[in-house]
């Protein structure tokens, strides 16, 4: 202890003679550097970002929308998890959104956004993302910023090889990290190894709106897939998959699971397998999932529990799968934009191997084969290698590219970004990220086309960046200006949960999509008043229906009398406001189940169930207009056996 | 301590003021922007001031009289932040008295700034991405080690000898874990 402080002292004094006593000046040489950092992710008030940034949310389920360079965080859209400012999962028209064949699962472990793509390039149509621990795939609609869609992923579990799209939006792929009995049956856990199976799921894309069907899930052998990615231009109709734990460890992974000197990258022909697919091949099984789709219309979600999937044996579509063995339980799966590339970052190796698609191509039409296992053809490692970064840093996780010919890699271990340069695998440069970053996003940097501007770094512990807020201390993103040969870093920003992963793509193909409010006229919500005249209060039995209406600065009504302790209470309530970014709010005292968040023309609904007779309060939540804080109503509860009849009322006393 | 402290402190303001003086002249006659790196260089989980949190294995190495070669080595190979590292590290630490044993000049050899990289490779031969007692890693055949090559574990009796290198002490730390070892282990090229 006494050698630390003796140690820790020297080092004080001499850091601080050598830096700090010069205090006066690096202080001005600081503020000149940081000052060219800080106009680089200047926006200047009412000015825009130059890039959306989607962010996943990890354990918080959710995905976030800032803007780049800034670091402006935009909205919290709520997606696998319940988010009472936004009613999410709480108010009864999205509640179907999280059901699940497990039932309600109001939260998740969101992890890999990505943006639709035509032709290689993001559309920025929707944003497709994972839920890892019931496995899901939710869909974002990138013009009103809301979940539209969510469905689940039978016969899977840790569904974290997700939820990448094909260079045309063909499919969605969904691939599971753990391999289990399929279908689940009880079993011995000990007798794993060659009996359970990994599920690779395809999802087929609607062109015309972006929903989602499993066309097949290809039944894949026992291994852990960890990350995937389809290839692009000469390799689309490819898809890859790095797996671990090939040795089909069933317990202790971090000592099993790390026994081979290689794993394998799977490499699938999809379109092999569409092929055979729709010439009538595979074999329905029965299995259970849901499937959720949210309405614009009715502002309705609705859940659909279905029964059965296509599943296909890879040994029966001979040449539609190889394995390419790739040194030690590699992590991020990447493939450049060019299609030649595939990276494996072997996060317990100190290189990273990359493989080439046309010796791959070769060593497949030449039958170059060495091994097999469970009957999938394995190529030789040399037949496939293009290269190898040499020692790049510690602990690979993820690769991104530029479209200039060079790649950047995260290291968890030695925490950087390391600029490599494909083909040649030489290092160009490095820089320190803060602290123990996953992985990082280029927008467009896993499409065709990269928009090379910026990388963004997501770390999983601060410790010591921002001003300390108890043992939970936010995780955050890095910007590094990628634009030199050097890369520099401008700024780091806090982000929600655990920022996983992202997506990004510049901002004007998604800016004039951007709703500005849903349309009153094309509601369809079987419960909307479009006008006060619509609005009432009907009872059937002990459940009672308020179709309310709601504008600047009433509700209509705002009294109500005639309800009784026991009755179920539904508050239907309609925006009237046809006007951009007046949403209004409303909350009852005593509401069990949820407060409202409606945006103009949109139809909401919370369930009440009155415990105490009384004149009960409800107002708006949200801060609309000059006249908010007379925005509220009464609600009027009387005893079970009372006889009052139904009324309701706006300003009957003037 | 206590003086010993104020001493120390008292020396430092002198320093403090006298360089800053120093500074002052130096800016008039230099107003140009030069940027330093010497702050840059010393950032990173290594440097975070926590004396809450058990200690991790690049602090229990600094803590050690018997490692004092061996944090110089990391120092010079600018390892400290890939140390503090969430990992789990496992960090097989020789002694001086290992590092001593070694052909006379290897050690000043290696700590010479061109050397660094071979230096890093022998240090990085040294960690496991892992946290095993001794009593756990008997279980093992072979370790993967950060410098991308393996070692080998054997058991004799009690003693568990890493890459050759047996096992004296093992000190449990906040990021893993520190067996204190006493030899170097080479790797192979």
């Amino acid at each position: 202890m006494k050698q630390i402080l003796k140690v820790s002292v020297g080092f004080l004094i001499t850091a601080l003679v050598f830096t700090s006593c010069n205090n006066d000046k690096s202080s001005k040489s600081n503020s000149a550097l940081s000052s060219s950092a800080a106009e680089k992710v200047y926006v200047a008030p009412g000015e825009y970002d130059e890039f959306y940034a989607f962010i996943s949310g990890g354990f918080s389920g959710q995905l976030s929308v800032y803007g780049l360079p800034s670091g402006r965080l935009f909205k919290v859209i709520p997606v696998f998890s319940q988010d009472a400012e936004k009613a999410w999962g709480y108010n009864e028209e999205t509640k179907p959104m999280l059901n699940t064949s497990h039932g309600f699962i109001p939260w998740d472990d969101s992890h890999h956004p990505d943006i639709s793509q035509t032709n290689g390039v993001v559309d920025g149509r929707y944003v497709y993302i994972n839920a890892n621990n019931t496995p899901r795939i939710a869909k974002i609609d990138l013009t009103t910023f809301e979940t539209t869609e969510i469905i689940e992923i039978p016969n899977s579990a840790g569904n974290h090889s997700s939820s990448f799209v094909t260079e045309n939006t063909e499919y969605v792929v969904a691939g599971t990290r753990f391999s289990i009995p399929i279908p689940q049956r009880d079993m011995s856990i000990k007798d794993y190894k060659g009996n359970f199976k990994g599920a690779l799921s395809f999802l087929k894309i609607n062109p015309d709106n972006g929903e989602m069907a499993i066309k097949f899930q290809l039944l894949m052998p026992g291994f852990n897939y960890d990350l995937s990615h389809p290839g692009r231009g000469k390799s689309h109709g490819w898809f890859f998959f790095t797996t671990y734990n090939t040795e089909e460890a069933n317990s202790l992974l971090e000592v099993n699971a790390s026994q081979n000197d290689k794993d394998f990258i799977a490499a699938i022909n999809w379109k092999k397998i569409e092929e055979y697919v729709n010439n009538g091949g595979g074999t329905k099984v029965p299995s259970k999932y849901a499937h959720n789709l949210y309405s614009d219309e009715t502002h309705t979600a609705t859940s659909t529990m279905m029964d059965e999937v296509l599943t296909v044996n890879p040994l029966d579509v001979p040449g539609a799968v190889y394995l390419l063995p790739t040194p030690k339980s590699p992590h991020g799966c990447d493939v450049d934009p060019t299609g030649e590339y595939i990276v494996g970052n072997g996060k317990l190796s100190a290189n990273l191997t990359v493989h080439s698609f046309t010796k791959m191509l070769d060593a497949i039409k030449n039958n170059k084969i060495d091994g097999e296992a469970y009957g999938i053809p394995i190529l030789k490692f040399e037949d496939v290698l293009a290269g190898s970064v040499v020692q790049p840093g510690l602990g690979p996780l993820h690769t991104e590219f530029d479209g200039k010919g060079n790649a950047y890699t995260t290291f968890f271990i030695s925490s950087e970004v390391v600029k490599w340069k494909l083909g040649t695998w030489e290092v160009i440069d490095r820089k320190p990220t803060y602290y123990s970053v996953g992985h990082l996003m280029i927008p467009g940097g896993n499409s065709g086309q990269p928009f090379g501007k910026y990388v963004l770094a997501m770390n999983k512990i601060t410790k010591d960046r921002y001003l300390p807020t108890g043992p939970e201390v936010t995780q955050s993103a890095q910007l590094y200006d990628i634009t030199g040969d050097k890369m520099e870093l401008l700024l780091d920003f806090p982000t929600i949960g655990e920022p996983h992963y992202a997506a990004g793509c510049p901002a004007d193909l998604i800016r004039a999509n951007s709703k500005k409010l849903y349309e009153l006229g094309k509601n369809k919500h079987p419960y909307a008043a479009k006008e006060d005249a619509d609005t009432k209060v009907t009872r059937k039995g002990n459940e009672v229906h308020i179709q309310m209406t709601m504008i600047r600065s009433h509700f209509s009504p705002d009294n109500i009398e005639g309800i009784k302790v026991g009755d179920k209470v539904y508050f239907h309530v309609t925006n009237l406001e046809q006007d951009y970014d007046v949403p209004h709010g409303i909350a009852m005292i005593g509401a069990n189940t949820s407060e409202l968040l409606i945006m103009p023309g949109q139809t909401e609904t919370f369930v009440w169930e009155p415990k105490e007779v009384g004149v009960w309060p409800f107002y708006c939540t949200d801060f609309c207009s000059a006249l908010h804080q007379e925005m509220q109503g009464y609600v009027r509860v009387s005893p079970a056996s009372s006889n009052i009849e139904l009324s309701w009322s706006l300003g009957e006393d003037f | 301590m206590k003086t010993k402290l104020n001493i120390l402190l008292t020396f430092f303001a002198v320093l403090c003021a006298f360089s800053c003086k120093n500074n002052q002249d130096s800016e008039t006659k230099e107003p140009s922007v030069a940027v330093s790196n010497t702050t840059e260089a010393k950032q990173g989980q290594a440097f975070i001031k926590d004396d809450e949190s058990k200690p991790n294995v690049l602090q229990i190495a600094i803590g050690s009289k018997d490692h004092t070669t061996l944090v110089a080595a990391v120092q010079a190979a600018e390892l400290e932040n890939a140390l503090v590292n969430a990992g789990p590290l496992m960090v097989f630490a020789p002694t001086n008295e290992a590092f001593a044993a070694l052909p006379e000049g290897t050690v000043e050899n290696l700590l010479k700034p061109e050397n660094k990289a071979k230096l890093a490779l022998i240090l990085k031969h040294h960690v496991t991405p892992g946290n095993y007692s001794k009593e756990f890693l008997k279980k093992f055949k072979h370790l993967g080690q950060a410098s991308n090559e393996n070692v080998s574990v054997e058991v004799k009796g009690d003693d568990v000898f890493i890459g050759g290198a047996k096992i004296i002490a093992s000190i449990p730390a906040g990021n893993g874990i520190v067996h204190v070892v006493d030899t170097v282990i080479l790797p192979g090229n």
